[in-house]
């Protein structure tokens, strides 16, 4: 029995605070399950050069609920639930391959690409023996269909009917970003998961924040690389869930204010010895060097340089998250700009030079919430509101993310 | 067997191996750049991206002074708390590439102690290696060095060097 008791009201503040409840109640994260991932949000489900083929198939997660992404053999996408209509097991184990039928290995019933069941092994006995009666009905615990949007090469799937269509939920600015970033055809470069040993939220809320970046990851500031003080912006769009952050690199002007403001980050000076490292090329053509974009409630677009990701945010229990990272480059990148990018992947993932602090963080907050699920954290930078911002100095992203989460959540 | 085993060889390259990875675990960073070439290729990257013959890499570098790099990075600018690896080697296989290069094939695993005292099996898989026998002061050096991750999972962050 806990002798803890539990107020789940939200403060007062109202966005400026977030309970640290939020990240540590069970109960919050199996609602969230069905509010959220199951609920009336667009679930980043991976690209589609992953399944260039008809029969195609990939797993992939909506919240933690296993589900299976194919190419039919109309070419069309399709998405259900990896869950067998019979005992419920997972009815695709490998993480992706190519199949004409979807077949449980448990007992052989067998699905069709779009997860219909279409026949159940020994349905009618052997030699008139066993089996199931006529009027049995083994389709009645059907894997769910998902309904699946794609918008320049991305997948995205919802299991309900009320989600609004896929650019009514992303917003007109993001969308328009999506499509600076997924302007051709792209190719796969390879992936890797990264655990977060923390609540799903403080990763999304990691990425919302525009604020921390210069300021955890030292390695931006120390080569001045990205400061605050550089021209970009802040554009917060749909509902609030979806942002994307931008900067516009060798802008900045050797000002001093974080020298002056004697801030860590700004001390000592580091010199590449092997420089190419910073290589890169204005590709899209519009100055734009980084740009970061979030949609609510899993997924990350990343253009750091030439570093191109896409991030799915896994929940995997309250406490542990699986972020999946996939990287791509463009179909008609020439050998010089396949290794331009790979040399920039030394920026990112778990190993990277400007992203593995953010597991650290993240982590930082979970272990230091405990104990103080009644307290709550303070994001008022920017104020109050949740607007669009040229300044990066600003929290109004995180803001948005939590209006976000309460509409879903009714909190 | 048929091929007499080259004893000096098989040592020469477990020797480099010991020396790299006390190196690491000693928390001696400033001294990994060295055990490679000028010109050495190191790479991490998963055993899913390997099969697949895709290029991505955790860590990729492509001379020594990339190398270098890291470690400044890691001691100056990177973030994360303190912790050490304890790697075990196995399993090294050698061949003689011609009289002054060699290729090894490794298993290892890494354990990771935090600062709190926590300690996991934080990575395995295999090393591939590419040899200078006789590299700067007569000493083997890697012209090229692949860590295969076992598993595509990397938990929290990978700072430290494998």
């Amino acid at each position: 029995m806990s002798t803890e008791q539990k107020d789940r009201a939200w403060p007062a503040e109202r966005l400026t605070r977030v309970p640290y409840w939020v990240y540590q109640d069970e109960d919050i994260y199996r609602e969230e399950q069905a509010k959220i991932f199951r609920g009336n949000t667009w679930n980043f489900l991976g690209l589609e050069a992953e399944l260039p083929n008809a029969g195609d198939f990939k797993t992939s997660f909506l919240g933690d609920m296993p589900v299976v992404v194919t190419r039919d053999e109309q070419g069309e996408l399709r998405a259900f639930e990896n869950r067998c209509a019979h005992r419920g097991a997972l009815l695709c184990i490998a993480p992706r391959g190519n199949v004409k039928r979807i077949n449980c290995v448990y007992h052989n019933w067998s699905y069709d690409l779009a997860g219909n069941l279409k026949s159940v092994a020994f349905r009618l006995g052997i030699n008139g023996k066993g089996g199931m009666p006529e009027s049995a009905c083994p389709q009645s615990q059907s894997p769910r269909k998902l309904r699946i949007a794609t918008i320049a090469g991305l997948m995205f799937g919802t299991l309900s009917g009320a989600t609004p269509p896929l650019e009514q939920y992303l917003g007109p600015q993001i969308v328009a970003r999506i499509r600076r970033v997924m302007h051709k055809p792209v190719k796969l470069l390879g992936g890797y998961s990264q655990m977060f040993p923390n609540n799903w939220k403080l990763y999304l809320d990691n990425v919302k924040d525009t604020y921390h970046a210069s300021l955890l990851h030292l390695f931006f500031a120390k080569f001045r690389l990205n400061r605050l003080s550089q021209q970009g912006g802040v554009i917060v769009d749909g509902d609030g869930g979806n942002h994307v952050s931008f900067t516009m690199m060798k802008t900045d002007q050797r000002d001093n204010v974080y020298e002056s403001a004697g801030m860590r980050s700004a001390q000592g000076g580091l010199r590449l010895e092997a420089p190419e490292l910073l290589d890169s090329v204005d590709e899209i053509g519009d100055g734009i060097t980084l740009q970061i974009l979030a949609v609510f409630p899993n997924f990350v677009l990343q253009q750091i340089m030439n570093s191109l990701a896409v991030r799915q945010v896994v929940p995997r229990d309250v406490s542990e998250t699986e972020l999946v990272w996939t990287c791509f480059g463009y179909q008609d990148d020439d050998e010089k700009m396949d290794a331009l990018r790979m040399r920039q992947s030394n920026f990112i993932g778990p190993a990277g030079f400007i992203s593995m602090e953010d597991g650290a963080a993240t982590g930082f907050v979970q272990r230091g919430v405990q104990g103080a699920s009644s307290n709550a954290s303070v994001i008022e930078m920017g104020g109050d509101r949740i607007a669009s911002d040229e300044s990066r100095v600003t929290e109004t992203s995180v803001r948005g993310l939590w209006q976000a989460y309460r509409g879903h959540m009714g909190l | 067997m048929a091929m007499a085993m080259d004893i000096a060889l098989q040592l020469t390259v477990e020797n480099l191996l010991a020396r790299y990875t006390h190196a690491i675990d000693d928390d001696n960073l400033e001294a990994w750049p060295d055990f490679f070439v000028e010109a050495a290729r190191y790479r991490i990257t998963t055993a899913e991206n390997h099969e697949r013959g895709l290029p991505l890499a955790l860590v990729h570098a492509d001379s020594r002074a990339m190398l270098r790099d890291r470690v400044n990075a890691l001691r100056h600018a990177n973030v994360y708390e303190a912790q050490r690896y304890r790697h075990v080697y196995s399993g090294v296989l050698v061949t003689r590439i011609n009289d002054d290069t060699a290729r090894a094939v490794s298993s290892f695993q890494v354990a990771r102690i935090m600062h709190s005292g926590e300690t996991t099996l934080f990575a395995s898989g295999r090393c591939i290696d590419r040899i200078r026998i006789a590299g700067e002061n007569g000493v083997a050096q890697f012209e090229e060095r692949l860590v295969i991750l076992d598993s595509r999972r990397v938990d929290t962050l990978l700072a430290i060097p494998l």
